[in-house]
């Protein structure tokens, strides 16, 4: 049974740390509403690459000689995993959720008897891998130092993936990253970026009776634009991810905060009983005492 | 019947620019600079360095691009640029250590013409701007 001195000590100190994941809320939160309005600003971008890519790859009649980034090397024997993580911690279950859904990939990739390489971009992510994966992780990218999220990071990440496909380091790239559904829920997505997924290219068959006419030929614009639209889909996880760490730090964080609150209520109530009982016992030693006299 | 079509200028991090109210937009293709007009037939082409003339009934608005993507198709032109700004808000420090940065590439031996190419209109652009 702690003593009240003890009771009274933990009160203390849970409602100081109630006030601290409280502020943390209250920040995330704002931060939230920030990069929420960034990810959807950034938003028209991607969509319109992704667009002018479908009509460009459509109009390629000559597969054989597209531009690999756009259908691959024809092996698949190297996989490059992109797993984007955040630089901080306490944000739920941000950070395991995507490494989980990364570590089944690698998995599934090691089983198959296929080379793996990992970049992790954000600390992280990089501490809960390299515990188990050290020797497949061959870059470690981390931007604590910059802000906010900019287009100029996304790009040097897609420098590093266009560098290492250039020099055939690998066939088939994927990035992990969270994406915002809303602030409870994240999704951890899985997506191929490199070669481009083909059945993604063959929803949308309404525009399919636009006949562009391109300056220059279309193989010139595709293999300039495909590095542009690495960096472009980096940049949209990174966004997407930023959204989603701050949704989930918020709700990760007011669940703290309730929680505190609740067994703040609860030890009050056992320093109010041990008190009373502390009273009480302290009565029944005067009364008795009184009553044998 | 109105001769007006649409543009929309964005880059990775929000829409620039959005206009309905255009009629002429010239852009510094690649391979030469393009004038459009409405129901131009619809076209897929990339940018070098160089100014965006907006033409609109009230006004005339210039930006500089460094590279991007233009689509026009359905009267709608999008242009996707990841370095572009106003000329009227443009920043003389900005502006001269673009062009230090890109003379100190071009002195490097290891760029092939076309690139080289690329550099010096960059230049070369960049300098009328300095000039205004």
């Amino acid at each position: 049974m702690p003593s009240l001195d003890d009771l009274r000590k933990r009160i203390t100190s849970v409602k100081s740390t109630q006030k601290i994941t409280k502020a943390m809320k209250m920040v995330a939160a704002a931060k939230l509403r920030k990069a929420q309005e960034n990810a959807e600003k950034g938003r028209p971008y991607s969509e319109k690459m992704n667009n002018v890519i479908l009509n460009l790859s459509k109009s390629i009649t000559d597969k054989e000689n597209a531009p690999k980034l756009l259908v691959g090397t024809g092996e698949e024997k190297v996989h490059l995993c992109i797993v984007l993580t955040a630089d901080r911690g306490l944000c739920g279950g941000f950070n395991t959720n995507i490494i989980k859904k990364a570590k089944s990939y690698f998995e599934k990739i090691i089983s198959e008897n296929k080379t793996l390489k990992i970049i992790t971009v954000g600390s992280k992510g990089y501490d809960q891998l390299k515990r188990q994966y050290k020797s497949y992780i061959v870059e470690n990218i981390s931007f604590k130092e910059s802000k906010n999220i900019n287009y100029f990071d996304a790009d040097k990440v897609g420098k590093i993936i266009i560098e290492k496909f250039e020099k055939n380091e690998f066939d088939v790239c994927a990035i992990f990253y969270n994406k915002f559904k809303n602030v409870i829920t994240q999704i951890p997505q899985e997506q191929q970026i490199v070669p481009l997924n083909e059945d993604k290219n063959d929803k949308d068959d309404s525009s399919n009776d636009n006949d562009y006419e391109f300056e220059p030929d279309e193989d010139e614009i595709l293999s300039n634009l495909l590095p542009k639209n690495i960096s472009t889909q980096i940049f949209k996880a990174m966004l997407e991810n930023s959204a989603s760490e701050q949704g989930s730090r918020m709700t990760a964080m007011d669940n703290a905060t309730r929680n505190a609150g609740e067994l703040v209520d609860r030890l009050t109530i056992e320093y109010n009983r041990s008190r009373q009982a502390a009273i009480t016992k302290e009565l029944i030693e005067i009364i008795s005492g009184a009553e044998s006299l | 019947m109105s001769n007006l079509f649409n543009i929309d200028i964005v880059n990775p991090e929000q829409s620039f620019l959005s206009k309905d109210n255009v009629f002429e937009v010239v852009i510094p293709a690649v391979e030469g600079e393009i004038g459009i007009l409405k129901d131009h037939i619809p076209i897929i082409s990339f940018l070098k360095p160089g100014i965006i003339r907006v033409f609109s009934e009230s006004e005339e608005q210039n930006f500089y691009v460094e590279d991007g993507i233009v689509e026009f198709k359905d009267n709608t032109l999008s242009v996707l640029t990841s370095s572009i700004f106003d000329l009227k808000d443009a920043d003389k420090n900005f502006v001269s250590k673009s062009i230090s940065s890109a003379e100190a590439e071009l002195s490097k031996d290891n760029i092939d013409d076309q690139k080289r190419f690329l550099l010096n209109h960059k230049v070369e652009v960049l300098k009328s701007i300095s000039i205004n």
